[in-house]
Parts: structure tokens; C-alpha cells; sequence
């Protein structure tokens, strides 16, 4: 970016951001509101309430953001790395000095349902109300329970590391007005309820465009093509596209493929890696059977896509591809099979495979220099793993194999450069 | 033979050629955790170009699982074994390091440094009887008379390369290898001055590893300062 403009959009951005601050100081007064509904009281203390809360929080994974490593679950800590700095989760547990203890319900749904704190202040969209927002009042009740009933734990939230202009709250104004609708989800009465269930949590609970989706300079999202893929800021991992139609990343997945990977950790078209297995570890291997189902009704209606550009395989990509080839026969063959094939339900088939063909090759890169487990669940629960590559490869090696893979059989993606490898490599892993 | 048995046999020959065709991946555990025994070797005999990736073959099972989990919880860091261990189920870490327990693999000498004699003696003092005028309680008051460790979850110190020992004791005082509170171990590393960490290292990797390098007993030991890691139930922390 040339100064001059860098300079001009940061003025803009100030006006903006004082702009807002004005406005806000008039509007958003907002106070907590100080007793709890008689009726929603004598729900949050409902078993039943409290347990469908607990599945529901399963399918959002409130956890995984929401606790810190090696802390206590929901007493949050986690520091989240964004492209404006890191974001400290909030403790979600009942005390009353760190946590939610004196929240009543109205606040809670303030927070998930418009992006908005206790205390009036803009909440910052790594809490995912973009997509929270569709949550029923009755779900987010059932939530509001269940959180109610954890353990208190006594764990002061760390402060964020935002840069300026961005750790001035008030430059979310009109971050939220491109950015945020507001709205429960709306079923669409020409699809069937399990469709409509199944958009409810893709779009709702489960988050899956956050990741899922392309995020412009602003860390909005693109609502023209949900779920069509995009990198994730910071974490360098490609989340895919989730289109089961020509083009898509899920090209050719059956309903069933899809509930065995959110299920199992693995289906017959290939293994979670990156922070999906996080998600399937802690969240949709918990899901029951209809809702994956309903997931699965929903992907399978997400439309073909355009077709990408056209790879030309260089000179100097041919090279390379010679020399992956070498590398995949001596490294890779035994396991994933001479044409990629991969061996059913063990080893996952290279030949089509998304964490392969992936725009930017984050994911092969890093599947060769990481190995490891796919996700351990109840369905895979002691998966077969593949050896870490980073200490026996070198960066030009990495690139050649990936690239060759990328190449090979019906795979058309473009090369991997050794400069990309060598990032890669460095990636912090949390 | 009539063509009411050809048919069927037929059928059983070509399901068998069709099986035949895809690879047969061994349902061991061995074939499982290829992404352990790449570094660590196929009994866990550790890598034998460095001294780099530790031998794993013959510690307790339990110090195994609890090493793994410290790795999930960042007690211990090292990106790589963070990642690979950042999913596994307690159960799965469990059944991987009875595998590894259970390996009985020849030690290999691995070079020390040249030292002066001086050196080795104040290690071996470090060692047997350690260094009260500092608090130092002797190493084998818990890792063993014969160094071999204890059970369930002191892990033994013979036969381990010079370059891990010292690389661990000075992980303990960065604070990029830690214990379940209150730490012993890492209390036990910062009162060591940096000459004792040589001394101690390159005594431990000269000796001879014993016939029986099983780890001694569960409850043989009295641990000399207070230890979480010995505190907490089936030596978990």
C-alpha cells in the first residue's frame, strides 16, 4: 500500500472512529439490567434447560475459545490471535467478580444476539455474533443456563493486545454497520426442516463461516459466496470450500461423507487437519446423528462454483514436479498409495483430496511438515498418524512433493514455492 | 464339479483378488503411531544420529503418559510434540506409552565432551549424596539407587545422552519443561549453578547402564522435597 493512501484511510478511520465515539456516547447508554426475568429464572434452573444448553454449547464450541491451555474449561484466558492484535476470551463461568455471576438473561442476549457488552460497550467480532445472532431466544436461554451452572471459577480476564486505532472500541461502529445484521435465523418454508435445521447451525451456533468464509482488509466477510473458503487470519490454515458441486472443495462428498469426517474425524474422501480436528474433537463428534445429518442436507445445497483459473505447469514447475515425484515414491507411496489412493478408512486418498487442492497448499504444506493425528473420537479411536516431515525434509523438498501432489492425478492446483515452506515452518502452533 | 459349486468359488477367488489388490496395513500399534517412531525409533530406542529425540524405551508408563500430557496442557514446550499430542485421549496417550514401557532395547554410548576429572567427581557427588550447603538432594534419592527410575512416574536417568540431560535441566530453569506444582524438579535445576548441569550430565552419560534397567518399585522412595508430580493420584498430574 502506497503511504499516501495508507495515510488518507487512516484519517478516514479516525473520523470515523471519533465519529462513532460521539454517536455512541448518545445511544449506548445501556445499563445491566438489574433483576432477572421471574420467568427465564425459573428456567435457567430446569435440568432439562441446563442440558440442552450443554449440547448446545457443544455445537458451538464456546470451549475451545473460551479456556485457556491447560486451564479450567470456560474461565477463558485464551489469547486469539487476529490481524489487529490478539483478543483475550472473557471467563464465562458464574463469578461474580471475573466471570458472568451478575449477568441476567437480557445481557447474555445482548452480547450473543447484537454484539453488545454489559456495559453497553462494542463488543469485537472475534466473538462471532456475525454469526450468534441467528440464535433462538430459547437456545440462547438454554446456553445462558448451562454456563449459569458451571463451576465458578475465580480468573480475572487478561487484557487485549489490540493495536491503535483498533483497541478504540468505537471504530466498531461502522465496522458493524458494513458488517453485522442483527436477526434470528429465518427458516425458509421451500426447504425442509432438516435443511433448515442444518443452516441454523452451520450459520448459526456452529460459526462455520467465520472460518469457512473469505474475510476482506477488515476482517468482514464476504456474504456473497459463504462458505467458499478462506485463509485463516494468523493461524496460516486454509479453511475450504464446503461446495459439494462441481468446482467445490467438497467436490463429490456423499451426505454420508460429510457425517463420518464431523463424526469420526475421517471419512473415505479424506482427514480433518488443523484446527478442524479441534473442532470435531471437541465439538460435532458430540452432535446427534440428525443434526450431522442436517449439516450434511445443507452443505449438499451450497451451489457449483466458477471453475478456478487455469494452472500452467512452467518449465521450472516441471522440475520440481520431477523431484516431488521422487520424494512422494521414497516418503509418501508406502502409506497414501502410487496414484494417491490412499487406503480406505486408514490412510486418506491424495487424488481429489481439498486439503490438497486448497487455493494456497497452507494445508499439504503443513500436513507434511506436522504429521500427526487425525482426530480422536469414539468412532476412530485409535487413528493411524503420519510421521512429522520437517526434520528429515528440506524446504525445497517440501515444496517439490507438495507441488507434485497438487499435480498428480486428477489434481490441478498451483505449485508451492520453497519461500512459502520456510514460513510455514515457523508457524506458531497455537 | 458342477456349475452349482463353480459359480460361488469363482466369486470367493475374484473377492479375494479384488482384496489383494488394495495394500494390507498392519492393525498393530506399532503401524499407528508412525508419527512417535519416526523420532523416537520403532521400539523407541531414540534417534541415533543425536542425542536429540529421547530414547522412550523402558521409562514408566506413567512418567510417558504424564510427559504427553504436559505437552497438551504447555507444561512442556516443543512445537512438534505439542501438535502431535495436542489431540490424543487420555486412553489412546495411555496405550502408547505402555508400548513404549514395554520395549526392551539395547542402550547406545553416545559421546561426552572431554571433561576434567574434577568434573566427573563432582557430578558423581551431585549424584549419591548431593549438595546440602545448596539444598541439592541427591538425584538418586528418587530417580533410583541404580538410576533406573521409580514407578509410576520418575523416569530413569541412566543411558541418556549427555546433550538431553543437560538440554532437560536447563529446559527446567527457562521454564520450557514443567511439573505439576510445587515443582520440585525445577526448584532442584535452579539451585544447580550452570558447572553442576555439565558435571551432573556427562557423569550420568559415562556410566554403565545395569543389567536390569526396570524401574524400581512404586513407594520405594522418600522424596526429599515436596513433589506434585509424586503427590497426585496414580502419579498423574
Amino acid at each position: 500500500m502506497k503511504p499516501q493512501r495508507r495515510l488518507r484511510m487512516f484519517i478516514v478511520l479516525l473520523v470515523i472512529a471519533l465519529g462513532g465515539g460521539w454517536w455512541l456516547s448518545q445511544h449506548h447508554r445501556a445499563q445491566p439490567t438489574s433483576q432477572e426475568d421471574p420467568a427465564i429464572a425459573a428456567m435457567l434452573t430446569e435440568p432439562g434447560v441446563i442440558a440442552r444448553g450443554r449440547y448446545l454449547v457443544t455445537a458451538g464450541d464456546c470451549a475451545s475459545c473460551h479456556t485457556a491451555r491447560g486451564s479450567q474449561a470456560f474461565a477463558g484466558g485464551r489469547m486469539l490471535p487476529t490481524p489487529f492484535g490478539t483478543i483475550s476470551a472473557p471467563n464465562l463461568t458464574p463469578d461474580r467478580t471475573t466471570g458472568i455471576g451478575n449477568w441476567h438473561f437480557n445481557d447474555f442476549w445482548r452480547a450473543l444476539h447484537e454484539g453488545i457488552g454489559r456495559q453497553g460497550e462494542l463488543l469485537y467480532p472475534a466473538f462471532s455474533y456475525t454469526s450468534f445472532t441467528k440464535v433462538t431466544r430459547d437456545d440462547a436461554i438454554a446456553i445462558f443456563a448451562y454456563l449459569r451452572s458451571l463451576p465458578a471459577v475465580r480468573q480475572a480476564n487478561a487484557a487485549s493486545g489490540l493495536r491503535f486505532p483498533y483497541n478504540m472500541r468505537s471504530v466498531l461502529t461502522i465496522w458493524r454497520a458494513m458488517y453485522f445484521k442483527p436477526g434470528v435465523y429465518q427458516a425458509q418454508p421451500s426447504q425442509s426442516a432438516s435443511w433448515n435445521r442444518g443452516a441454523y447451525l452451520v450459520e448459526g451456533l456452529g460459526h462455520c463461516n467465520e472460518c469457512h468464509g473469505q474475510r476482506d482488509a477488515w476482517g468482514g466477510l464476504e456474504s456473497r459466496a459463504a462458505l467458499s473458503g478462506g485463509q485463516i487470519p494468523e493461524q496460516d490454515w486454509y479453511a475450504p470450500d464446503l461446495s459439494t458441486h462441481a468446482n467445490g472443495g467438497l467436490h463429490g462428498w456423499s451426505k454420508q461423507d460429510i457425517v463420518d469426517v464431523l463424526k469420526a474425524g475421517q471419512s473415505a474422501k479424506g482427514a480433518a487437519v488443523g484446527p478442524m480436528a479441534d473442532v470435531i474433537a471437541s465439538s460435532t463428534q458430540y452432535l446427534h446423528d440428525d443434526d450431522l445429518q442436517a449439516i450434511a442436507d445443507y452443505l449438499l445445497s451450497l451451489p457449483a462454483r466458477m471453475p478456478p483459473a487455469p494452472v500452467h505447469a512452467s518449465f521450472d514447475n516441471q522440475s520440481l514436479i520431477d523431484r516431488g515425484n521422487a520424494v512422494y515414491a521414497k516418503r509418501c507411496a508406502d502409506c497414501h498409495g502410487k496414484n494417491g489412493e490412499g487406503v480406505p478408512g486408514i490412510y486418506p486418498p491424495l487424488d481429489g483430496n481439498v486439503s490438497v487442492v486448497e487455493p494456497t497448499g497452507i494445508n499439504a504444506t503443513r500436513a507434511v511438515l506436522l504429521g500427526g493425528f487425525p482426530p480422536v473420537t469414539a468412532g476412530n479411536p485409535r487413528p493411524y498418524s503420519m510421521p512429522p516431515y520437517a526434520q528429515q525434509l528440506s524446504d525445497a523438498d517440501v515444496a517439490a512433493v507438495v507441488t507434485y501432489i497438487r499435480h498428480a492425478w486428477s489434481n490441478r492446483a498451483p505449485a508451492v514455492h520453497e519461500r512459502d515452506v520456510a514460513t510455514y515452518r515457523h508457524t506458531p502452533i497455537n | 464339479m458342477s456349475m452349482r459349486w463353480i459359480i460361488p468359488f469363482a466369486a470367493l477367488l475374484c473377492s479375494g483378488l479384488a482384496h489383494a489388490d488394495s495394500p494390507s496395513v498392519p492393525d498393530t500399534l506399532q503401524q499407528r503411531i508412525a508419527a512417535c517412531t519416526t523420532c523416537h525409533g520403532v521400539h523407541g530406542e531414540g534417534s541415533p544420529a543425536s542425542g536429540f529425540f529421547p530414547r522412550l524405551a523402558g521409562k514408566p508408563a506413567g512418567y510417558l503418559s504424564l510427559q504427553m500430557q504436559n505437552f497438551q496442557r504447555g507444561l512442556r514446550k516443543y512445537a512438534p510434540m505439542e501438535y502431535t499430542v495436542r489431540l490424543l485421549t487420555p486412553a489412546y496417550m495411555h496405550e502408547i506409552a505402555a508400548y513404549f514401557a514395554a520395549q526392551q532395547v539395547p542402550y547406545e554410548r553416545k559421546p561426552i565432551p572431554p571433561l576434567a576429572p574434577s568434573t566427573l567427581q563432582r557430578g558423581e557427588q551431585l549424584i549419591t549424596t548431593g549438595d546440602p550447603s545448596r539444598k541439592i538432594p541427591p538425584c538418586q534419592a528418587c530417580h533410583g539407587k541404580q538410576l533406573t527410575g521409580t514407578e509410576p512416574s520418575v523416569p530413569g536417568l541412566v543411558g541418556l545422552p549427555y546433550d538431553y540431560i543437560s538440554s532437560q535441566l536447563g529446559s527446567w530453569r527457562t521454564g520450557t519443561r514443567a511439573s505439576a506444582a510445587p515443582d520440585c524438579m525445577a526448584q532442584i535445576a535452579n539451585r544447580l549453578a550452570p558447572a553442576d548441569i555439565t558435571a551432573v550430565s556427562a557423569w550420568l552419560a559415562s556410566q554403565h547402564v545395569p543389567a536390569d534397567t526396570h524401574p524400581q518399585a512404586a513407594g520405594s522412595i522418600t522424596p526429599p522435597l515436596r513433589c506434585g508430580v509424586l503427590q497426585a493420584p496414580r502419579g498423574g498430574a
